[in-house]
């Protein structure tokens, strides 16, 4: 009976923010048994679309179907109990709570209405030995891994609600083996039945484990197809739309190898610091691009906090100029002419209630200390002459940075440095979850920057983007600078084949 | 298994047992029955406030209205008593029921309205005193029979020492809070959102019922506290128990519990309580020192414990920094 | 948009508030808003609200800056308790004022430091590191008093409370003075902007090359500060030290000042204006009850619930259904205006 419908079927959902449309007529259906990529640029409705299904949000038009019958949640918590349930990227268990009181909460298991702990051990054991798991379940959260924590939000979520397992970026933070882990468990629930909805970026990691992609576009649907009828060039057109033959464009007009760029005049020799990134020795020319790869928690950001001063080395030497530079904070940093756009936009990055101008100038005010200030006048000027060179809009300098849009926010990150005039310029994922049209502008101002004689250093996880963009990568694995590639050397094979080569001497 | 989450309860614990075992050997007569009964009895109206305060620090919250709503039902219930003649059991209820409701609105203008809990309770802080002028400015003193044989129970320890209706309410508190902690779901709950408010709502913990039982309880202790005081001193004062909830936040954080929610134990804010009442004692026992060292011993108290937690958190994320990087 | 029109669009709602206090305030109590000079000194009402705000409104002034590194300070009533001790036990022993008023203010100072490095270099939460102060200030402060009020006669220094210059009472001097140079020190340096980046995201900020914890120090030091010099009007005014009462529940007045005068707990953009405007709201209701005859039991009540009002109205829940209801407004144009572009 229940076989012919589909397990979830959403029909022509739209949701408005205040008015402004993120969703539009946007149909979804989800199989038993199968796994189903939501697909789409940052702001396509991705995650409005799964906040509907799991009862955050509430849809303004449309329908849902469970097996056939029509469902509204109003909550999570209903959601849960009709049987869709969520894994989020970040927020997701309390590490304050012990494993099994985070598999239980709210539904512990009670004798004579007393929580009963001793089932809940037990429960919780035989729970997570399904997943292969077999862990001190007492234990702090807190004292597990990202990967050890997100089984166990999945046992959670999959014992909770049973039909429908939803994915928000899972595999984020995840490195190759960890996500190897994970994919074996999603085909094993696969095999008993549930649907599972996954929302990721990585396209490699669609084709290796969905079976039907869904791509939402600007919050309307593209197209929903099975996968292995589905050629990446196609999945990737219709993620981008008309915009993909400018990017492929972008990426072919960097012919640049290296050449003599005379002396480096920035060096760290044998720079490192235990725990953090064991010593390395890197030269920056100035005009030069020097990107940095590795996977997550390889060392990038490490390398990027060492060289800005937010982490202190404990061993080596900075040299500027033949003068040895002492890089001990930020502030000194700073003082020595460098700049940091760091990863973590939101967190490290804008100072959200302030307006654009005012974080533009930021950094500029703070190495001029606190009693000369900069003049309105002259704000109103540094500000109006960088939104237009690096096209921020809305071109409003006293809006609160935060209502901008990713990529905006980047830009005015990057014109916070550049208004200080900095010597080097280090930047920390320049172009993630920032949308196609900024990325490509980004790209093209590294290009100018180091034009003009800057020293850049790029790190990023998108290594045809560092092929592009720099004249050196240098390679990390296992907190270790392992390879330096330049010239024709420079490939993304090459990089791969440096990260991998590590690896393979590591296990022997 | 030692978490370290234990580990400032453990500490205050172990400082508990070593600073009485110091002035046990300095006057071996605070080893006697007659002065545990007495400092169980004498804080007793703190203890039992220190329990609710403690749900509302673990929910990562605070209450300065505490000392207000003592001071109003002990008023309260003095006026409905000795001017009225209303007899003192309705009189107990009624306060309650009012002390609860008022956690009630607390609760729900929190969460709500998204007004900070330090605002929305130092604003029921005002509230609730100001009630208690307009009950009466005078110190209203009580006698009743009823309250008189209340007052006659006590189970009396060989030695001397008794231990009062007013103490046993108190460690009924404290168990019974030890119980809704550990093993009810609102226990859970309230660590939950101590954690992570965001996470907790996220994993079906309803985050609004459970702050306004969270304040609801909160009220209903402080009330039930008010109530003990009035008994106590046998009369109600509008000016009375002025910073108690000072005293119950510092019994709270002595006692382990994290301000920043989340992690904390009920049986270490009776610790707490025993530390505070033991400075008291034995400041009583030397003679010689002034009743404002107990304010700056506490203050003192109040420092090391926090800077431990401190390095404990640090020590354990330092830990967990150290381990992935060997995972790894 | 104009600058002045800015600023007086944001401090409209307590401008309004204060004058519809005031108003209701001369309708129960006729003669209220009458000044006089008798003995070539101003006297009134509306004066005595001046004077009287002069404690709250000195730590206001503190107390704003601290709460814009996302601070809050409760140690300041403790901190007058102590400060007024010092410069009463100084007096009586016979010390010079400059000497007076130069050691209290450094106690003061110490006092924020104090703070300063529990928030700044120890990361404690600033409500727990300013709880430990506020608990062992005032056994410290009878500790330097030996227990007893300490009374003293020495009419200089009095006349920091009572005393008046060119018909206006010195304490105004000082609050106003107070609060004209810090406001000066923050809007005329880079200090007040770099503070509230502080407040808004700290670790963006550092990273930016801010030296937050030296803002927060600073933030911390003023608020010690105003807190000696309201400790030695207080001081002044009665001639004594009260140990246990000087500035009791004073740090509570002035963090309602604060969030009365619409700055955010959760730090950021702050207005001392509207901070002390919020301060003299709290003043001219405690006066106002006084002037017109209402027993003072309703004193708390009526306060407490002109709070609750105020804060409600404040409140982020409402203020995103005021935002939502203005956003739909601007949004009509908005869309107006794209559609005009791309034609």
């Amino acid at each position: 009976m229940s076989a012919q419908h589909a397990l979830l079927e959403a029909r022509g959902i739209g949701k408005s923010f205040f008015g402004i449309p993120a969703l539009d007529e946007v149909d979804f259906t989800l199989g038993r048994g199968e796994i189903h990529a939501l697909l789409g640029e940052n702001g396509a409705g991705k995650s409005t679309l799964i906040k509907i299904l799991t009862g955050v949000y509430r849809r303004d038009r449309g329908t849902i179907a469970l097996d056939g019958n029509e469902v509204s949640p109003e909550d999570v918590g209903q959601a849960q109990a009709l049987g869709i349930g969520t894994v989020y990227q970040e927020v997701n268990l309390l590490e304050n709570l012990t494993v099994a009181e985070n598999l239980f909460l709210g539904r512990q298991p009670r004798r004579f209405g007393m929580i009963d702990r001793r089932a809940m051990r037990e429960q919780s054991k035989a729970l997570l030995a399904r997943y292969g798991l077999n862990i001190d379940v007492d234990a702090l959260l807190a004292s597990y891994s990202v990967a050890i924590r997100q089984l166990i939000a999945i046992a959670r979520a999959v014992d909770l609600s049973g039909k429908v397992l939803v994915l928000d970026e899972p595999t984020a933070s995840l490195d190759a083996n960890e996500v190897k882990g994970l994919f074996s468990v999603l085909r094993q629930l696969r095999e008993e039945g549930l649907g599972i909805v996954i929302i990721t970026h990585f396209l490699d990691q669609v084709y290796e484990i969905a079976d039907r992609v869904t791509v939402l576009r600007n919050g309307r649907l593209v197209g929903s197809r099975a996968l292995s009828e589905l050629p990446r060039l196609e999945l990737i057109s219709m993620m981008l739309g008309r915009e993909l033959q400018h990017i492929t464009r972008e990426h072919q007009a960097e012919p640049e190898t290296v050449d003599e760029r005379g002396a480096p005049s920035i060096r760290f020799q044998n720079y490192g610091k235990k725990g953090s990134v064991a010593p390395f020795d890197l030269d920056i020319r100035p005009g030069e691009v020097v990107g940095v790869a590795g996977l997550l928690g390889s060392g990038r950001t490490e390398t990027a906090f060492l060289l800005f001063g937010i982490d202190r080395a404990d061993s080596g030497t900075a040299t500027i100029d033949g003068a040895q530079a002492n890089i001990s904070s930020p502030e000194a940093a700073i003082a020595s002419g460098f700049g940091f756009c760091p990863e973590e936009r939101k967190t490290d990055g804008i100072v959200g209630d302030l307006s654009v101008a005012d974080n533009i100038v930021l950094a500029l005010q703070a190495s001029r200390g606190w009693m000369r200030p900069i003049s309105s006048a002259q704000k109103r000027e540094l500000a109006d002459a960088f939104i237009k060179s690096l096209d921020i809009r809305p071109a409003d300098r006293e809006r609160p940075i935060k209502f901008l849009s990713g990529g905006n926010q980047q830009k005015a990150i990057l014109a916070r440095w550049l208004v200080t005039e900095p010597r080097l310029l280090i930047l920390d994922e320049p172009t993630r979850g920032i949308d196609i049209g900024a990325h490509a502008e980004i790209l093209k101002m590294i290009e100018r920057l180091c034009s003009e004689g800057m020293s850049l250093i790029v790190i990023s996880s998108e290594l045809e983007e560092l092929t592009a963009v720099a004249h050196r990568v240098v390679v990390l694995s296992d907190r270790r600078h392992v390879a330096e590639l330049s010239g024709s050397q420079l490939t993304t094979d090459a990089i791969i084949e440096a990260i991998a080569g590590t690896g393979r001497t590591e296990a022997a | 298994m030692i978490h370290a989450r234990n580990l400032p309860f453990i500490t205050t614990l172990a400082i508990f047992v070593i600073a009485y075992a110091l002035c046990v050997l300095q006057f071996p007569n605070m080893l006697s029955t007659r002065v545990i009964g007495n400092l169980l009895t004498d804080n007793a109206f703190l203890g039992i406030a220190a329990v609710g305060m403690t749900f509302v620090i673990l929910s990562s919250g605070i209450d300065l209205s505490v000392g207000s709503v003592i001071a109003f039902t002990s008023v309260f219930v003095a006026v409905m008593v000795g001017s009225f003649g209303v007899h003192p059991l309705t009189a107990f209820i009624a306060a309650l029921v009012i002390s609860t409701l008022f956690g009630c609105l607390m609760g729900a203008m929190i969460r709500y309205l998204l007004i900070p809990p330090f605002v929305v309770t130092l604003a029921g802080m005002f509230l609730a005193r100001g009630a208690a002028y307009l009950v009466s400015t005078e110190s209203v003193p009580i006698t009743h029979e009823f309250i008189d044989a209340m007052m006659g129970f006590y189970i009396r320890f060989p030695g001397g020492g008794r231990l009062t209706l007013l103490a046993m309410i108190m460690l009924a508190v404290f168990i019974a809070g030890i119980f809704i902690a550990s093993r009810t779901r609102f226990g859970a709950n309230v660590y939950a959102i101590g954690g992570n408010i965001q996470s907790a709502e996220l994993m079906g913990v309803p985050v609004g019922s459970t702050t306004i039982r969270i304040y609801a309880l909160s009220g209903f202790l402080s009330g039930l506290a008010g109530i003990v005081y009035t008994l106590y001193t046998s009369s109600g004062y509008s000016l009375a128990t002025v910073g108690v909830e000072l005293d119950a936040i510092a019994a709270v954080v002595i006692g382990g519990t994290l301000l920043t929610g989340g992690v904390g134990l009920i049986a270490g804010t009776f610790v707490g309580i025993l530390l505070q009442g033991l400075i008291q004692t034995y400041i009583v026992f030397d003679g010689t020192l002034s009743s404002w060292w107990t304010k700056i011993v506490i203050g003192i108290l109040l420092f090391v414990f926090i800077v431990l937690q401190r390095t404990i958190i640090w020590y354990s994320n330092r830990q967990l920094a150290v381990r992935q990087l060997k995972e790894v | 948009m104009h600058v002045i029109t800015r600023r007086l669009r944001r401090l409209a709602p307590q401008l309004i508030a204060l004058a519809i206090i005031l108003g209701v305030i001369s309708l129960v109590a006729p003669g209220f808003l009458t000044v006089s000079v008798q003995n070539g000194r101003l006297y009134g009402s509306l004066i005595d609200i001046l004077v009287r705000a002069a404690p709250v409104a000195l730590l206001t002034v503190g107390m704003t800056l601290v709460i814009a590194t996302r601070g809050i300070d409760l140690s300041i009533g403790a901190v007058i308790a102590i400060c007024g001790a010092v410069a009463a036990s100084l007096i009586t022993e016979g010390y010079s004022l400059p000497v007076v008023i130069a050691i209290s203010l450094g106690v003061g100072i110490a006092c924020g430091l104090w703070n300063g490095v529990l928030v700044a270099i120890l990361d404690i939460q600033p409500i727990i590191a300013t709880l430990i102060l506020m608990v062992a200030g005032r056994g410290i402060a009878q500790l330097i008093t030996e227990g007893v009020i300490l009374t003293f006669n020495d009419d200089t220094f009095s006349a920091l409370g009572s005393g008046a210059f060119a018909g206006i009472p010195i304490p105004i001097y000082l609050w106003l003075g107070t609060a004209l140079i810090v406001g000066l020190l923050m809007r005329r340096t880079a200090l007040g902007f770099l503070i509230e980046a502080t407040g808004i995201n700290r670790r963006a900020a550092s990273l930016a090359g801010v030296r937050a914890r030296f803002l927060i120090f600073a933030a911390y030091a003023i608020s010690g500060l105003c807190a000696a010099i309201a400790g030695m009007i207080v001081t002044a005014d009665i001639r004594g030290a009260d140990a246990n009462n000087a500035g009791l529940w004073l740090e509570l007045d002035a963090i309602l000042a604060v969030v009365v005068g619409g700055t955010s707990l959760n730090g950021g953009r702050f207005s001392i204006t509207a901070s002390l405007i919020g301060a003299l709201i709290i003043q001219s209701i405690n006066t106002g009850i006084l002037v017109s005859g209402f027993p003072p039991e309703f004193n708390l009540i009526i306060k407490a619930g002109i709070i609750i009002i105020v804060l409600t109205l404040q409140s982020p829940a409402v203020m995103t259904l005021l935002g939502f209801m203005k956003f739909s407004r601007r949004r009509e144009t908005l869309t107006h205006g794209t559609k005009e572009a791309t034609r």
